[in-house]
């Protein structure tokens, strides 16, 4: 507070030509820098393992980024209000489940299922608004309560087992159905050779930015984030565009379950529990992107590829998979660092 | 005035204080003597520097011009516990700043002593009630153990506010600064807390007691200065001279030249009628109408009701009792976007908390409440926004680089032109400004007040709410006096002389 204002004090004539290169570095420091690291690490990977070049290890990181990146896309429109969804590795297991119960229990086409899934994320969605913007619950406890709620729901449906193909029901019949062969071409099938899970990824990357970065009502959830009284009194429906970012969140993750459930061809329990982490982190990491120290769609997306590149380039490294928990959050701090502490002496 | 001459004997001197907040000075070379055993008063409208000189006594803004002596001796007040070791303790005003829930009452009050890094750091429950009862006892303040080993939440507000005052009594400080101590106390409770201030005095310590309560500067003060726009405008010892004071506070040193028009006596039709409103419970119901063609200047002190005006036409705080009439349609806003698409605008009170989106440029901070009037199919028009951006540069004379600077980069009297332009962008029926002026140089208050006026001269009715009466007069055709939530005073042109408004706002007090 105070540097700032000493700083506003001096005279702005003699401050111009002290723009020195140093602050210029650092700005592009601050801009730049996480886009240097990302592709300084890709090439140093591509450089130094052959098997990192290939399409196919290329594509196969972007697909397994997939998932935590749409989640993360929703972790942003939450963060863009000023708040946070901590629900969406729940509701993107809870996807999983859905999906399974509706195709393998009651024997529906792959069309249903995805509807029913879309529908529940939705749901979950509105559950969290109405605890957010109508209870009145911080957004962090609120939705790390939903988060609980939705993954004990999810083990309910299906009596606290995986659903699969042909297994036996409690009631002692067979189930009827199976994971439709359409339904698993989203994870596994291709588009013009890329694999259609990450033609979701892409495309949902760029109509969340339109949306976020170039519509008004993106305009109103960013105000929201920076003043939410300035924007009630600029006539907004505060209440109304929260809600809106956190059902459109809840969808994000559900269509992360669709993918998720398609990879695994099966009804797991467990899916969905590890993205939650993944998907906060790289909405985080995106802040960091561009020096723009705000939530931004490009940056979530960047920030997944980033942490896909580094999984897999250590992975042919030879590092153990358990090691790579450390690498992650190491990764996710020094995004924070470029976001909080050297943005912060910037605009000291 | 050479520094040789401090009065010897004061407790505190201020010599050529002052101060700058991004270019913009908040304190003018004060000198102020504060006597031990002595209840100096300080006085002045909003944002006239209280609050920093506060600061600077206590030791929060540390970079401030000239001088201040304790006991005659040059004094580095660096941080708020220098301050306190040298004696100056600060009762800030926001008694929950000084209280920490969860501790107990004793705990709370020996907290400056277990903050302090000397001493014994294990917390022993039978020393610190020990101190606690001494602590207490300096103030006569009679609590049992039991009270003292509540937790410190279950204390009142007038007792939570008494513990502080201990806690900065047991310091035996020279200068005691209350900052507003009454605001939150009941009638009863504040005179257990004069009778403490006089005890304080005979025992010899200075107090600078900062209040809008003028009763009780009249019964409690020995003296009496007042600051206004960062310097002192006037200083006072017992019997004071209350038309002076509020002049000095109120009124600008130099005559105004009245930019407003001479009125015809014609009076426009209402647009906005206000019936039986309460702005506080208990007072008598309002009765005002703005009228078309008008620039209605409403000039109270603080807490004359002029901010639950504003926010109950916006519907920010709607009115629960009365009606009101928008172009003879009943007009209840539930909420600022019913406002909006009636077309009552509001400027509101505090622009960085209220107004601004901070990071955002000028034309976004412009455009937010029309932004659907700027897009196609949701689509932001970032070219029209742009352009509106510079057509409200333009025509309030904003000085900015252009339309995409943050508006970080303005002064406070060019954001101030930015928010007030936001709203020009839909011609409004009728224009609220709250406190438009303050922290606002003369330039843009003046361009401020021209685009009001023109406003106003297009039709639309303009209610400027202020606690400066020279603002308002500058800029007001009608001038109307509001204390506690009722009408003093509704005059025109002649009729709202100066002297008869503060003649006015000092008789209601």
């Amino acid at each position: 507070m105070t540097t700032t204002q000493s700083s506003e004090a001096a005279p702005k004539a003699t401050e111009a030509p002290a723009v020195s290169a140093a602050v210029l570095v650092q700005n592009a420091v601050i801009k730049y820098g996480f886009i240097f690291v990302t592709v300084a690490l890709f090439l140093y990977f591509a450089l130094s393992e052959g098997s990192f070049r290939e399409s196919a290890t290329l594509l196969d990181t972007l697909r397994y980024v997939s998932v935590a990146a749409i989640l993360g896309l929703g972790v942003t429109l939450t963060m863009a209000v000023g708040g946070m969804d901590m629900s969406v590795g729940a509701v993107a297991g809870l996807g999983v489940t859905v999906a399974a119960k509706t195709m393998v229990t009651y024997n529906q086409v792959g069309t249903v299922a995805i509807l029913a899934v879309i529908a529940a994320g939705a749901l979950a969605g509105l559950l969290n608004a109405l605890l957010i913007v109508v209870m009145k619950i911080p957004d962090m406890l609120a939705t790390l309560g939903t988060m609980f709620v939705i993954q004990g729901t999810k083990l309910i449906l299906v009596d606290g087992q995986s659903i699969s193909a042909g297994m036996t029901q409690s009631d002692g019949t067979t189930a009827p159905g199976k994971f439709t062969a359409g339904f698993l071409r989203i994870d596994r099938g291709t588009l013009l050779g890329i694999p259609i899970s990450v033609v979701i990824f892409g495309a949902l990357t760029v109509v969340a930015w339109v949306f976020l970065a170039r519509t008004r009502w993106g305009r109103v959830l960013y105000a929201i984030g920076a003043n939410p009284e300035a924007s009630r009194l600029a006539g907004i429906r505060v209440g109304a565009y929260r809600a809106l970012a956190y059902v459109l969140s809840g969808v994000l993750a559900s269509i992360g379950g669709l993918i998720l459930a398609s990879r695994i061809g099966q009804g797991d329990v467990s899916a969905g529990t590890s993205q939650l982490l993944e998907a906060v982190a790289v909405a985080l990491v995106g802040t960091s992107v561009l020096g723009r120290g705000r939530p931004n769609v490009w940056g979530t997306a960047l920030g997944a590829v980033l942490i896909g590149i580094i999984t897999t380039g250590l992975t042919i490294k030879g590092l153990p998979y358990y090691t790579q928990d450390v690498v992650e959050g190491a990764v996710l701090i020094l995004a924070l660092v470029f976001s909080f502490t050297l943005s912060k002496r910037r605009t000291a | 005035m050479s520094p040789t001459d401090t009065a010897v004997d004061a407790a505190v001197s201020l010599r050529d204080v002052s101060m700058a907040f991004g270019g913009k000075t908040v304190l003018a070379s004060v000198s102020l003597d504060i006597a031990p055993g002595s209840v100096v008063a300080l006085l002045g409208a909003n944002g006239a520097g209280k609050s920093t000189l506060i600061k600077i006594l206590s030791g929060v803004h540390t970079d401030h011009g000239g001088e201040v002596r304790v006991a005659g001796e040059p004094a580095a007040l660096q941080s708020p516990s220098a301050a306190r070791q040298l004696g100056i303790q600060t009762v800030h005003q926001r008694i929950g700043e000084g209280i920490v829930p969860g501790l107990s009452v004793a705990e709370n009050l020996v907290f400056e002593e277990l903050a302090q890094r000397r001493g014994n750091p294990f917390l022993n429950g039978r020393r610190v009630l020990a101190r606690a009862r001494e602590i207490q006892a300096a103030l006569e303040l009679d609590w049992s153990d039991a009270v003292l080993r509540r937790d410190v939440t279950e204390l009142g507000i007038s007792d939570r506010q008494l513990l502080i005052l201990a806690r900065a009594l047991a310091t035996r400080p020279r200068l005691l600064v209350l900052d507003e101590p009454t605001s939150a106390l009941s009638a009863a409770e504040a005179e257990r807390l004069f009778a403490l201030v006089e005890k304080m005095r005979d025992d010899g310590i200075a107090v600078l007691y900062v209040s809008h309560r003028l009763g009780e500067i009249d019964a409690l003060a020995d003296r009496l200065v007042v600051l206004r726009d960062g310097g002192l405008t006037d200083d006072q010892v017992k019997p004071f001279d209350w038309d002076s004071a509020l002049r000095a506070m109120l009124a600008q040193a130099h005559e105004v030249t009245t930019a407003r028009s001479q009125h015809s006596g014609e009076h426009g039709d209402a647009v906005l009628a206000l019936h039986g409103v309460h702005l506080f419970e208990g007072r008598a119901p309002l009765d005002l109408d703005l009228r078309a063609g008008e620039v209605t200047g409403v000039v109270g002190l603080l807490g004359a009701g002029k901010t639950e005006l504003a926010r109950g036409l916006f519907g920010a705080e709607p009115f629960t009792t009365g009606t009101v009439t928008l172009d003879e349609l009943p007009y209840a806003p539930r909420r600022p976007a019913d406002a909006i698409r009636a077309g009552v605008h509001l400027v509101p009170e505090d622009r960085h908390a209220d107004a601004l989106v901070p990071g955002w440029s000028v034309a976004q901070n412009i455009s937010l409440p029309f932004l659907k009037s700027l897009s196609r199919g949701g689509l932001v028009n970032t070219g029209r926004e742009d352009a509106l951006g510079r057509e409200t540069i333009d025509a309030l004379g904003v000085v900015a680089r252009d339309e995409h600077s943050t508006v970080e980069e303005l002064s406070g009297g060019n954001q101030q032109k930015v928010v007030v332009g936001r709203w020009l962008a839909h011609t409004p029926r009728v224009l609220i400004l709250d406190e438009p002026f303050r922290g606002v140089d003369i330039g843009a208050r003046r361009d401020i007040g021209r685009r009001a006026r023109a406003l106003a001269a297009e039709g639309a009715a303009v209610l400027v709410l202020s606690a400066d009466v020279d603002e308002v007069l500058e800029i007001a055709d009608r001038v109307v006096v509001l204390a506690a939530g009722e009408v003093h005073l509704d005059a025109y042109g002649e009729d709202a002389e100066r002297d008869r408004v503060i003649q006015t706002i000092s008789a209601s007090v």
